[in-house]
This record gives structure tokens, C-alpha cells and sequence, in this order.
């Protein structure tokens, strides 16, 4: 059997903030995704805001690791060369009643950590200054000064690109379906394919499912609620309605609708937050979709809603007690749980990495490799390149030139390039995230032809096993005459 | 996009047409014609022919070549011309940008990164499909769903089967036209689901495309849901009342495998914008005048890219005046242009194309084409300069799928001023 | 006994309502603008016919199918069976615009000829 030092269940912002941050120790590390991809969860469909850390509770894991998060989130930009924007952030205040809200709001940021220098209380007319877009119902808004906009996509992407550089392994359609507990205290996991892996340590970063993956091991149960998020996403053209990422005072079931730039150029509403049953179903409605508008017109009256080119939904792991469960499991040593991450769980991720691979790392009693590379390079975006950069990387690879997405400007080279980095992309999605073939106004109807005609010369398989992303998701189907020989 | 930095590769043109579909082909045609030697014509697909490649059905020509031609030769017979007429083109290349002094950044893998500058330029980008976003039809994101035209492409020029059930919302031409390949293809069509109380496509389409294969075309009806997580499984569909609501208690599932959206063609000028042009709200295109000329001097524009046509005969027609144009513009034969007589558009018209018209400066005839809000009957199409009613004639039935044209003569508009006015309306 | 038909005649834009009426051997078009759409209406009832288009997928070529069309109309009925005869082919580049590409579909009389030109890639 397979023996790995750390097998961690889940290939999203968690799973592979913590691998990537294990990768630095000399241990067997090995990633099991369900999906075909990583960032195929909760990871791919959230508001992509690296939050600046006033709104949680003090003295909870989630205002710790979201101040750290956030902090390191900047300094990882670098290192790992993503899409990351310190907008800032405005918290809308639109009655007098609530302006003590605004206040607990900048007293908590303090107890967190923030300093006095990253907030401040601005006066309605102030913050209209600053976002003239806003409504004129603002009474006092709170201005956090170090919330950043992200790429969740490249963020992502770009801790597994730097694990698997230095040395992690990722096997993906891998959803784990048993953990057995071996005499000699190593665990065994199991894949719903059948594969079997032992291992020293296991991390659960399962997302949605990490209850489940929890409760295998322990007696101490986790009860995770999915709670779904629409979004309505707009088209470059109105993307600088506002700079800063527009918040509401919180309620009940989250931070409320916000509406924001993306690190793309593009504009963001959402989400609305609704508890179901169903892990997996992330079917947007009607009425969601109307509250996302609905709400959003609250912040900014003038929301350009004709301008929307999409409308996707998340879900989030709300776990019971409403805060992160982080460590390792009381009554199972070795399993280290990052379960209930919701919101903001994506600007907590690189510091919930540190975190744990250091623990593990203690444990295990692992040394520091000598040759760990913590940098990456990103993908070239020709589009954003001068062009004397672009004529550089033409004149090395002619593929550059040649745009495939006409909204996105995405060239061939780029799409290439997405496939051959490790882990790459494998399916229609992957592409769209790593690249952003197909996430323009035109929604890939231009492109999907000729990305698919890619995947298939890249993956060597024919057109009509090329997805939109898991098994079962083939875009074409397979010709019938061929099959019956009526030919 | 970045702006021009010194060391790419410039070259100069006289007439550079931006895109190798029927409209660029027409234009570029049009202008060596006119006795313009240097033209290039800047197509980013890997042929020359544009839409019409994949419109593998009949039905083109029958104004401009009075036969009934598939897409591919009507395409055919202007590349012949533009071959006999040796006017170059780049294929597989992309127009990155485009300022006011028409300098015009192009990329591709033949001819990498270059700037061109022109003395004149023609917009023939066409247009793109309504996505199923800009729907915002709620439900799972699935594969399966598909705008007609990519599914076109799919079938008619890669050769794919892109389903085996389908379901098809929107009645406009690429939508029928697929019903019938896919119906031929040996999938079933299940049903066509039309929002507006009419079609937006041409009559001859519902007849030989839905009624020929007993194809449903349901009215006032829309997909509220889409369902499936890996494929779509089904969708369902609804009723929708005069304000295009969905009716509760309407709603019927389809089990399919595929939806096709044939929901409206918008105009790509994502170029026309960074250059700065003035743009109509209406059409999605740049506002010309009669000369089919932008409000930047030396750029026009023809085809889907100024206004969404429903025969590609009046898109090679227009193309064609917009070369001639173009042509006598870099002749010098232009006389200076006024800002022009804006044309209102009212009483059912939605807008005209031109939308102004210089008086002292047009030809002898220029055509106003335009289309209407809803279906009418029994109407009269109208043109008044001041109180005065220019022209008039009697329809039987208008209909916002068809383009409508009148023609204005040059004596007519004599001594035209502003405050008269010129205006295209409908009347009982 | 006469029998009554409703069409729409696709001559035009103007899509005219026409009702066909057959009684024994007269046959008689209402609701038409023009004389294309009572020759039309009669032939719609008595002898309806449509061009068929398709692809063919091409061996050897620049691109990978080439469209084809019948040379000219055929019997509304026998649609399918020049659809099968069509998928039965595969044809060699370099292919010429009008070359035939199935001979006599489906026993109609009528070739289904090529509509563009494929070079040899």
C-alpha cells in the first residue's frame, strides 16, 4: 500500500494552503480531491475578499486567523505571484439606530488586532467622497483600509502549483470514503474508487463535507449546515462602479449582500445565504437572485444589473457552534480537522496553513527541507503585459499570440501553458480559472470550440471525453450512428 | 490594452477592414473597386467567410444573386472576388486596439504583435449571442447548455453531435435553423420556447424548420429552471403573462440533455467603445451617418457590428456602400461634413440606421433601414421632414424580426434644417 | 367535399396567412399578396419540396467536413432517406464547390453536390 506521512482530504484554499506550507518539511505529503481540480468547492463560488479582520468576535479562530490571514495574504501575493488588490472596504451604516453598530464594529477590529491606523469612522458624505456610487441613505460607514480583493482561482491554484513543486503529491476524483485506525496509530484511507493509502497524519480540510470526514474518527461530532450564496456577477464595463468592496452591517446569516470590484475588473453582488439540506446543490433561484439585486440596490442604488454576464452560487460550511474547528482531534491523535470554514475562510487560509503544517510539522518531528522553493510565477497574462513584454514572450512562443478567448483576450499559449503546469487543468473549468478562457461577456461562447480542441490534443483524448468539469459533465455526446455501424 | 510602444513593427494601409465575414468582404470588395490599391482586411478566425461557414443551410442570396445560396457559397462568391482583386488579408489575428488617430494594434501567430495605421477604417466585427447569463435563468450551471450558433459551430464545422434531447428557448433565426439540423442529425427536438408573444425569426424558418418536423413553437413561454449537476437533465418551462412574468402553476419539466439559447445576436464593439465612438443605446452599434461613418472621421462601420441585420443580403449591400464610402473618403471626394440631421425614430420605429444624414453632402439616394418594437398590421411607414410627410407606404404586417428600409432621395431633403427635423414613424 | 389547408407563405418577409382549398380537382389559394404565393400554396399541398443541406466529413483536407447541399429541391418526403444516403459518404480533398458527393440521393434523381471548396491541408 501507498505510505504517505500526510495525507490531507480536500483540495481547496485550505487543503492546499496546508500542503503547501508542509511542503517545506521533509515529509510524504499527499492531496485527495474529489473533483477533477482543485478549488472545485466552496473555494471556486465565494465574494473573493481578503476581509480585514473587524468583524469577527473577538477571541474566536476565526478573528485570530483572519487578521493573520489576511496579513500574510499580501506578503504570499509575492511569492506566489497572484491577482491580489488592497481596495479597501466600506461598511455601509444606513440608519442612526444602527450607528453603534459601526462603532462595536471599530472596537472589535481593535481587539483583533487591526490597528488604528487600518480603520477609521467616516461621516455619510465622507464615505460618499470616497464612493460616490454609494446611497445617499448612508448615515456613517467604517472604512477598513487593509481589505483586499483576491483571485480565489489563482490563490488557489498557485499554493498547489508551489506544493507540487516542492514535492506534494495531488490524486484527484479521489473522494475518501473510510478512515481506519491501524494498531501501530497510522491511519488508513480509503477512496471510493477503491485506492487505499496509509499514512501518519491525516488533515481534514473537506470543506462542505469535513463533518463527515470528522465523524469517521471521532466521537466528537461535527454537524456542518451548507448554506447556499448567490451572486451576480458584471461585466468589465461597469466594474469600477465602486473601488472599495461595499459592505452592509452584518445580520443574522452573514455578512450580508456586498457588492465589490474583482481583482479582474469586473463587478460582484452577492451572496444571499440560505440553509439547505443538500452538499451539493448549488442551483441558484429566481427569488435568491432577486434578493441578491434587491439587497445590492440597498448599498448602491444605481446597481447596473443589465450588465450582468453571470450568476453562480457557493456554499458555505457552517458548522453548529459558528466558529472554525482547527487542531487536532481531542480523541483521534494524528487527525487534524480545518472544518467549518466559511467566511473568511478564504483570507484566513494561508495563515490556517502555517498553522498546521507547523503543528504537524512539530509532531512528526520533521525536518526543514534544505531545497523547499517557496516561489511560483504565474501563468503570463498577455493581456495585461506591455507590449514589449508581449513581443518578448511572442517571439519565444508564437502560441501567445494567438487569442482563443476574444472577450478575456486569452491566448492559446496561456490555455496551453494551464495544462502542462502541475496540478493543470484537466477539464473546461479548469481552464476558465486558471486562465479565464470563457469567463467574459460572451460566457465562452466563442471559445469553447477550439479550448476544447486544446484539452483534447493536450490530454490526448478525443473531443467527446473532454468536460466541463467531472466525469458525467462531457460536453459533447458520443455519436450514435457510429455506434450501431450504420455507416 | 497597453498603448504603442516604439520598436513593434508598423506598417500604413489606406483601407484597413476589421473582420474577413460578409460584411468585411463586401467592404474590402467594395473599396478596390473604387480604385483603392491598399486594403487589408484583419480577420481573427482561421478563414475568411465569418458566420456564413457555419450557416450550412439554404436561403442567402436570393436579393444579391437572385439564387438561393447556403452560407458557405454566398461567402464563396465574395472571396472569389476579393481573390481576383488581390486584396490581402491576415487570418487567425486579433485587433487589440484602435485609437482616434486609427492606429490599430493587431496580434497573431503569423504576423505577431504589429501596429497598423490606416487612413481609413471599416468596423465589420459582427456579433455575439446573448449568453445564458445575461438570462439570468436560474438553476445549475451544467454541460449541455449551449447558444445555438456555438452549437452550430460544433456541428457544422467540427462535425460533433452536441446532444440527443434538446430543448430550444428562443425563436430567433439560429435557433429554428438549429432545430432542423439537430432534428436531421437524428436528436429530438422537443420543443422551441419564446418568450415574446411572436417569433423574432423569419416566417419561411417556422415553416421549414418547426412545422416541417412538427417541431412545437410554444409563445409566451420561457425556462425558469435548469436542472442537472454533471448534464443537463431537464428544464423547466413556464408560461409568462404581458409583463413577461412567469405565470405560477404553468410550469412543465422536459427531460433533456441539452438547451439551446437562440435569445438575441448583440453587436461585438468592445472596439468601437475603446476607440471612443458615440454609440446607440438601441441597436448596440456606433451612430453613423449617411456616409455610414462614425462620429470619428474615417472609421465606418457595417454589418452586425452597427446594426443586427436578418439577411445577409442587406449586410453585403450596406458593406458594399460603406467601402464606396470609405473609398471616397481617402479620395478626397468627402465633402466636409456637417454634424448632420438626426433622424427620430418613433411611433413603433425603434431607431434607423443611418442615424443622421447630412444634407448638403449625401448621395443622390440613401437608404434608412430600421426595425419595429412589436408586430404590426396594417400600418403605414411614414417619413416627415417638419410637418411635412415625405413618403408613406402601406404594410400589411411589421415585424420586430424583420429589418425595414425606406429610401430617401436627395431632392427631398433639400434645405433640410435642424429645427424641421427628419422623422421615421409608423401610423394607422 | 372540399378539403381546406392553412400555410404560410415564405416567399417574403410578409409571410402571408393563406388557406388551401382542394375540392375534387380544383384547387384554389386565399389570403395571398401576390401570384408566388398561390403557386406556392398549390405546390405546398400537391407536390411540396426542399433543399436538404448537411456535412460530410472529408479525408485529407483543411478542414474536417465540407457542407453539401442537393443540387436542387427534392420531395418533402424522402428528407430522411438523403439524410441517410448522405451520412453513408466521406469524400478525399481537395473537394470543389458543385462537386457531386452522392449521386441520385435516395433514388430522387438529384445529386448532393458540395458547397465550398476544400484544399488538400
Amino acid at each position: 500500500m501507498d505510505r504517505q506521512d500526510v495525507i490531507i482530504i480536500g483540495g481547496g484554499v485550505i487543503g492546499c494552503a496546508v500542503a503547501r506550507e508542509l511542503s517545506a518539511y521533509d515529509l510524504r505529503v499527499l492531496v485527495l480531491e474529489r473533483d477533477e481540480d482543485v478549488c472545485s468547492g466552496t473555494s471556486k463560488a465565494n465574494s473573493a475578499i481578503v476581509h480585514a479582520g473587524f468583524d469577527a468576535k473577538p477571541g474566536t479562530k476565526k478573528a485570530h486567523f483572519n487578521v493573520e490571514g489576511s496579513r500574510r495574504t499580501r506578503a504570499l501575493a509575492e511569492e506566489l505571484d497572484f491577482a491580489y488588490r488592497p481596495n479597501g472596504a466600506l461598511v455601509l451604516c444606513f440608519s442612526e439606530e444602527e450607528r453603534e453598530q459601526i462603532k462595536e464594529l471599530y472596537q472589535r477590529g481593535l481587539e483583533n488586532g487591526l490597528s488604528e491606523e487600518e480603520m477609521e469612522i467616516l461621516t455619510g458624505e465622507e464615505a460618499r467622497l470616497l464612493e460616490p456610487a454609494i446611497s445617499k441613505e448612508t448615515v456613517c460607514a467604517l472604512h477598513a483600509k487593509s481589505s483586499a480583493i483576491v483571485c480565489p482561482f489563482e490563490l488557489t491554484v498557485a499554493l498547489a502549483e508551489n506544493a507540487a513543486k516542492n514535492g506534494v503529491q495531488f490524486r484527484f476524483l479521489s473522494e475518501v470514503s473510510g478512515i481506519e485506525r491501524l494498531p501501530d496509530g497510522r491511519f488508513t484511507v480509503t477512496c471510493a474508487d477503491g485506492a487505499r493509502f496509509e499514512s501518519r497524519f491525516i488533515v481534514n480540510a473537506a470543506g462542505v463535507n469535513a463533518d463527515t470526514i470528522h465523524n469517521l474518527v471521532s466521537k466528537e461530532l461535527l454537524s456542518i449546515t451548507p448554506r447556499k450564496g448567490d451572486y451576480l456577477l458584471m461585466d468589465k464595463e461597469v466594474g469600477s462602479t465602486v473601488s472599495r468592496t461595499i459592505f452592509q452591517l452584518p445580520g443574522k446569516l452573514g455578512k450580508g449582500v456586498l457588492v465589490t470590484p474583482t481583482v479582474h475588473g469586473n463587478l460582484l453582488a452577492g451572496p444571499t445565504a440560505t440553509d439547505q439540506d443538500d452538499r451539493q446543490n448549488t442551483a441558484t433561484t429566481a427569488a435568491e437572485l432577486a434578493d441578491v439585486q434587491t439587497r445590492g440596490r440597498l448599498s448602491v442604488p444605481d446597481l447596473p444589473l443589465k450588465q450582468v454576464i453571470t450568476s453562480f452560487s457557493g456554499i458555505r460550511a457552517h458548522e453548529k457552534n459558528g466558529d472554525f474547528v482547527i487542531g487536532e482531534c481531542a480523541d483521534a491523535k494524528g487527525f487534524f480537522d480545518a472544518a467549518g470554514i466559511e467566511s473568511p475562510g478564504l483570507s484566513a487560509a494561508p495563515a490556517i496553513g502555517q498553522y498546521l503544517a507547523k503543528l504537524i510539522g512539530e509532531e512528526a518531528k520533521a525536518a526543514k527541507k534544505t531545497d523547499f522553493d517557496g516561489s511560483r510565477k504565474g501563468i503570463p497574462h498577455v493581456a495585461l503585459l506591455s507590449d514589449a513584454e508581449r513581443a518578448a514572450l511572442i517571439a519565444e512562443n508564437p502560441d501567445y499570440a494567438q487569442i482563443v478567448c476574444r472577450c478575456e483576450n486569452v491566448t492559446e499559449g496561456e490555455i496551453r501553458e494551464a495544462i502542462r503546469r502541475n496540478p493543470g487543468a484537466r477539464s473546461m473549468d479548469g481552464i476558465k480559472r486558471r486562465v479565464r478562457a470563457g469567463m467574459g461577456r460572451c460566457q465562452a461562447g466563442f471559445c469553447t470550440p477550439r479550448v476544447m480542441e486544446i484539452l483534447s490534443e493536450e490530454l490526448g483524448i478525443p473531443m467527446e471525453e473532454v468536460c466541463k468539469n467531472r466525469p458525467g459533465s462531457e460536453l459533447l455526446v458520443h455519436e450514435e450512428r457510429q455506434e450501431e455501424g450504420g455507416r | 490594452m497597453s498603448g504603442f510602444t516604439k520598436g513593434i513593427e508598423t506598417e500604413h494601409v489606406g483601407i484597413l477592414v476589421i473582420g474577413g465575414g460578409p460584411a468585411g468582404l463586401a467592404a474590402a470588395v467594395a473599396a478596390k473597386k473604387a480604385g483603392i490599391s491598399d486594403i487589408l482586411i484583419i480577420e481573427r478566425d482561421r478563414m475568411l467567410g465569418g458566420i456564413l461557414n457555419q450557416c450550412i443551410h439554404n436561403g442567402f442570396g436570393l436579393h444579391t444573386f437572385r439564387e438561393e445560396l447556403t452560407g458557405p457559397e454566398y461567402a464563396a462568391r465574395f472571396m472569389k472576388q476579393a481573390k481576383e482583386l488581390e486584396i490581402p488579408y491576415l487570418l487567425n489575428t486579433m485587433v487589440l486596439s484602435i485609437d482616434r488617430d486609427r492606429r490599430v494594434a493587431i496580434m497573431g501567430r503569423d504576423c505577431g504583435l504589429k501596429t497598423i495605421t490606416a487612413d481609413a477604417v471599416i468596423l465589420a466585427m459582427g456579433c455575439r449571442e446573448r449568453p445564458r447569463g445575461a438570462l439570468s435563468i436560474p438553476g445549475t450551471r451544467p454541460a449541455g447548455i449551449y447558444t445555438a450558433g456555438t452549437a452550430q459551430r460544433l456541428m457544422n464545422i467540427e462535425g460533433f453531435p452536441i446532444g440527443r434531447r434538446v430543448v430550444i428557448l428562443g425563436s430567433g433565426d439560429i435557433g429554428l435553423i438549429m432545430a432542423r439540423r439537430l432534428t436531421l442529425e437524428g436528436a429530438k427536438v422537443l420543443t422551441v420556447a419564446e418568450l415574446m408573444p411572436y417569433s423574432g425569426g423569419l416566417k419561411r424558418n417556422i415553416v421549414q424548420c418547426l412545422n416541417d418536423y412538427q417541431i412545437p413553437l410554444m409563445l409566451s413561454h420561457t425556462v425558469v429552471n435548469i436542472h442537472g449537476r454533471e448534464r443537463v437533465e431537464d428544464v423547466t418551462i413556464a408560461e409568462v403573462d404581458e409583463k413577461r412574468t412567469p405565470i405560477p402553476g404553468t410550469e412543465v419539466r422536459y427531460e433533456c440533455d441539452t438547451l439551446l439559447l437562440s435569445c438575441g445576436l448583440l453587436p461585438e464593439n468592445e472596439l468601437t467603445r475603446t476607440l471612443g465612438a458615440s454609440m446607440c443605446g438601441v441597436t448596440g452599434g456606433a451612430n453613423v451617418d449617411d456616409l455610414l461613418q462614425t462620429d470619428i472621421p474615417g472609421v465606418f462601420a457595417c454589418g452586425n457590428v452597427l446594426h443586427v441585420h436578418d439577411l445577409v443580403d442587406y449586410v453585403s449591400e450596406e458593406a458594399t456602400l460603406a467601402g464606396e464610402n470609405a473609398a471616397a473618403y481617402l479620395k478626397g471626394e468627402v465633402a466636409a461634413r456637417s454634424e448632420g440631421i438626426g433622424i427620430t425614430a418613433d411611433g413603433g420605429v425603434r431607431y434607423t440606421v443611418p442615424q443622421r444624414i447630412d444634407p448638403l453632402s449625401m448621395r443622390n439616394e440613401v437608404t434608412v433601414r430600421f426595425r419595429v418594437a412589436d408586430v404590426y398590421r396594417d400600418k403605414t411607414i411614414a417619413v416627415y421632414r417638419g410637418k411635412t410627410r415625405l413618403f408613406a407606404r402601406k404594410t400589411r404586417v411589421l415585424a420586430p424580426g424583420e429589418m425595414e428600409q425606406v429610401k430617401l432621395d436627395r431632392k427631398m431633403l433639400e434645405g433640410l434644417t435642424k429645427d424641421e427635423g427628419l422623422r421615421v414613424t409608423l401610423e394607422d | 367535399m372540399a378539403e381546406k389547408k392553412e400555410l404560410t407563405c415564405i416567399n417574403c418577409p410578409l409571410g402571408c396567412a393563406l388557406t388551401v382549398t382542394i375540392d375534387q380537382n380544383e384547387i384554389t389559394v386565399t389570403g395571398n399578396t401576390c401570384p408566388r404565393g398561390e403557386a406556392y400554396g398549390k405546390k405546398e399541398v400537391t407536390d411540396p419540396t426542399r433543399i436538404v443541406t448537411s456535412t460530410v466529413p472529408v479525408d485529407g483536407g483543411d478542414i474536417a467536413r465540407v457542407p453539401v447541399k442537393t443540387a436542387s429541391d427534392i420531395p418533402k418526403g424522402k428528407i430522411f432517406a438523403v439524410m441517410e444516403s448522405i451520412h453513408a459518404v466521406r469524400v478525399q480533398a481537395p473537394v470543389h464547390i458543385g462537386d457531386v458527393v452522392v449521386k441520385d440521393a435516395a433514388g430522387t434523381g438529384v445529386d448532393v453536390v458540395a458547397a465550398r471548396d476544400v484544399s488538400v491541408a
